[in-house]
């Protein structure tokens, strides 16, 4: 791959050349008095890559230069029609090795929800072909997982992940499961993701929060881990797939100190700050207050390697202990339990990272605002775009994500909602607070035929792209109205 | 047995508190009856002015600090204050490097850029661990397991890097100078790292070792000098009192039942405080008979801060009277006073 640091304007694209790659570009907003139109705003360009497809494509994240970039681009393409979408550079990066278990145990966590969704939910009976519903149901619901995990476990996208880098924003990394949860048949509304999103997120921070040792979030892993093996037992070549990455878990982590766990710890705590939003069924076993914030028991088994607090003593020079005492420590603690296993196969002792859920819990959340504190990751930008036109939705499209047209691609799958019904799903997509939403996708393509054939031109004299594109595109696009739109 | 401490108003912070080791911070400033706080939150330390009357606050940010950008996303590790005897300075580190403001945050004296790869490496890159050390050091750890001295004028922005000690293996956790006030004292300071071991020195133009403390597999997270006393606190919840020089271990203290995020003492009191992850903040009391080379350490407070692990506390005054507790995901500093 090649980087390009170029200190001029944006002018073009290269149609056909997005339909093989992604385009990644970070550019910095240039606030110049002399804007001389509406439609062609400043953008300082300041480095720019391609990035192959593979397969499923895997979305290779840049994160930010030196520079201070204020947006990340990414740019691609579906039938010739360019699409935009903006990541942002990531604050948290503390530890380099935090994101392969922040994205196996998210992922874990949403197989969980999906598997029960899925087992919960009717789906009408109209697909006459086979032979009984029940066994529609069964294999459809298979197939989604699997398809899933297989996307999940893709070996490029997982190389990337295991390089040593800085976590995705929180953006981008719904953006990545995004895709994920649209790997399959399976479809997902709007309000569905956002609170498919909220469970796994409040479900791990949970997880973490809980751990009684920092080491023991490699056991979480494990448990996750275990549970989708479990998921894809029957079918051979996504299984060893998944063994494959167990191996690499146990590999690069293992090694680690407790301090080194203890700061993927911190990092994830970051990560997590501030999200407090009340799930149903962490209320009703209350773990979670009514106020979002997890419940921190003061009594139980200490973690392995602690002894219960209470005493004290006291030694002379030679070593000899010369006093013995206990202190009233408030608590209710025991004593730890035996170790879990951190091979590839054992008993993980801990609980935390299994499947909580089941056909008979059914998963719910409470949008609750988030502190007045609320960190700004959640920000939203709210200003309207005025040149979004209805159908151009195409990035959601090419994910399979919101429906745009009801008629097109009916055997494209099947819709799954993670709310009761229907009309409760519209309306927690309405009601949902502000500070809440997901600002992930935001995709504008507008018409401006009159730069098209000049921008083409420039764009095509950045080297390893071929002949420039013609403007054969009609949906043509003024990429800098669409960069100022995000 | 009554309460020694009871709960006071809270002061509120702009954004809660991050889970780090030794988060809290705080600076008496007797003649201007104000205390000043600090608080990490990820990119962003928050420092609050409390007035002693308690009618009055005043909330400063201060970013992180990377390259020639203003501001930074790079997470800070730490800010503590510098009381030297001639300034006051307030110290932030970060994944970047080192900033030293004037004590009130007003103006950035000095920047010290850390060696960042150009690829993020498996191995984190940080600054951790903070002490002023006798008349004009200025001790900061690096996650390299170097520890950084810098010479501080008594005025002025003309701090220079003096000395790169190089002992510890592991990233350094935290560090702390002698804090009795006692100048008989050999031992100035101690640095800890995430293996355990902690190291003795002696200041000077060149610093000297006179201890190496080996851990026992187990990070340590906090760690005080009270009148040649180490104090460290472990991972595992316990608490350790070594004597500095020898290294004779004089106590241990199955303290908490989670990992401990802050050690503070009282220098004039011989109190001290603990707290840890566990939801805890327990208060002890040490007395010391040099002649015998022995320690006492009883326990006096407990004081469980529901549903929260705790990432710092501090003692507010030098006799132990009141104390100051931060908490993972809370916007709040908790005060307690002696009843």
């Amino acid at each position: 791959m090649k980087i390009y640091s170029i200190n001029h304007r944006l002018y073009g694209i290269n149609v056909q050349k997005c339909s093989l790659c992604y385009l990644i570009f970070m550019a910095r907003r240039i606030t110049s008095s002399a804007r001389s139109s509406k439609s062609a705003p400043g953008w300082l360009l300041l480095a720019v890559t391609w990035q192959p497809r593979e397969g499923l494509q895997t979305l290779i994240y840049s994160a930010g230069s030196s520079e201070s970039a204020d947006r990340v681009f990414l740019l691609t393409a579906c039938d010739c029609s360019p699409i935009l979408a903006a990541l942002h550079p990531s604050p948290e990066r503390m530890s380099t090795r935090t994101l392969p278990l922040l994205f196996i145990n998210l992922g874990g966590e949403m197989l969980y929800i999906l598997d029960q969704r899925l087992r919960a939910q009717n789906i009408p009976a109209d697909k006459a072909k086979k032979a009984t519903v029940a066994d529609w149901l069964e294999e459809d619901r298979k197939r989604v997982m699997n398809d899933i995990i297989t996307t999940m476990f893709n070996k490029k996208f997982l190389e990337e992940l295991f390089k040593p880098q800085e976590l995705y924003s929180k953006k981008a990394l719904r953006t990545v499961f995004d895709r994920l949860a649209h790997a399959s048949i399976m479809r997902l509304n709007q309000a569905s993701m956002d609170k498919l999103y909220d469970l796994m997120t409040m479900a791990f921070k949970y997880q973490v929060l809980l751990c009684p040792r920092p080491k023991d979030i490699l056991l979480v892993s494990f448990n996750h881990m275990d549970a989708i093996r479990d998921f894809v037992k029957d079918t051979p070549s996504i299984l060893s797939q998944v063994d494959e990455t167990n191996k690499q878990l146990v590999e690069i982590y293992t090694p680690l100190s407790g301090g080194e766990f203890q700061l993927i710890r911190q990092t994830l705590l970051i990560f997590f700050q501030d999200m407090h939003i009340r799930v149903s069924i962490f209320l009703k076993d209350k773990v979670q207050n009514s106020n979002g914030r997890f419940v921190l028991p003061t009594s139980g088994p200490v973690p392995y390697g602690t002894h219960t607090p209470g005493l004290i003593r006291m030694f002379s020079c030679s070593g000899e202990e010369v006093r013995r005492m206990q202190f009233r420590d408030g608590g209710n603690y025991c004593g730890a339990l035996r170790e879990g296993s951190f091979e590839m196969y054992g008993d993980r002792v801990i609980k935390l990272g299994t499947n909580m859920y089941s056909v008979s819990r059914p998963v719910e959340t409470h949008m609750s605002g988030t502190s007045k504190n609320s960190s700004q990751h959640t920000k939203v930008n709210t200003t309207p775009n005025p040149l979004a036109k209805e159908e151009l939705n195409l990035l959601a499209r090419l994910m399979g994500g919101l429906e745009v047209q009801k008629s097109a691609n009916t055997d494209s799958g099947f819709r799954v909602n993670l709310f009761a019904t229907d009309e409760e799903e519209e309306e927690a997509l309405i009601s949902r607070p502000d500070e809440l939403s997901y600002d992930v996708i935001n995709i504008q393509a507008t018409k401006d035929k009159q730069t098209n054939a000049e921008l083409a031109k420039i764009m095509g004299e950045f080297g390893e792209m071929g002949e420039p594109a013609s403007s054969s595109s009609s949906k043509g696009d003024d990429l800098l109205a669409m960069m100022d739109g995000l | 047995m009554s309460k020694m401490y009871h709960k006071e108003k809270s002061i509120q912070l702009k954004s809660s508190a991050s889970a780090l080791y030794n988060n809290l911070s705080v600076l008496r400033i007797a003649p201007r009856c104000l205390t000043y706080f600090t608080v990490v939150h990820a990119n962003v330390v928050n420092m609050v002015s409390a007035s002693w009357d308690g009618l009055n606050y005043s909330h400063r940010q201060l970013q992180s600090k990377e390259g020639n950008v203003a501001t930074s996303s790079s997470l800070i590790m730490q800010a503590a204050w510098c009381v030297l005897p001639s300034r006051d300075l307030l110290v932030l580190t970060s994944q970047k490097g080192i900033q030293m403001y004037e004590s009130d945050g007003s103006i950035m004296v000095y920047w010290h850029a850390l060696d960042t790869p150009e690829t993020p490496t498996a191995k984190a890159v940080f600054a951790r661990g903070i002490a002023a050390v006798r008349e004009k050091y200025i001790c900061v750890g690096v996650s390299s397991g170097s520890v950084l001295v810098f010479d501080v004028p008594s005025k002025g922005s003309n701090i220079t890097l003096s000395e790169v000690l190089e002992e510890h293996k592991e990233a350094i956790t935290d560090m702390a100078s002698e804090c009795s006030g006692n100048l008989e004292c050999i031992a100035d300071l101690v640095s800890a790292d995430d293996s355990g071991l902690l190291c003795v020195w002696k200041s000077g133009e060149d610093f000297q070792l006179l201890n190496k403390i080996p851990g026992f597999d187990t990070s340590c997270s906090s760690v005080k000098l009270w009148k040649g006393t180490v104090i460290a606190g472990y991972g595992t919840g316990q608490i350790r009192l070594y004597e500095g020089v020898t290294g004779i271990l004089l106590a241990e203290v199955n303290a908490h039942a989670r990992w401990i995020y802050s050690l503070d003492i009282a220098p004039f009191t011989g109190l001290l405080i603990s707290a840890a992850e566990d939801s805890w903040v327990r208060v002890w009391h040490l007395s010391l008979t040099p002649e015998t080379n022995s320690v006492e350490i009883e326990h006096m407070y407990n004081e469980c801060v529901t549903d929260t692990q705790i990432c710092g506390a501090r003692f507010c005054d030098g006799d132990g009277y009141a104390f100051a507790v931060t908490g993972y995901d809370l916007s709040e500093i908790i005060r307690y006073t002696q009843a």
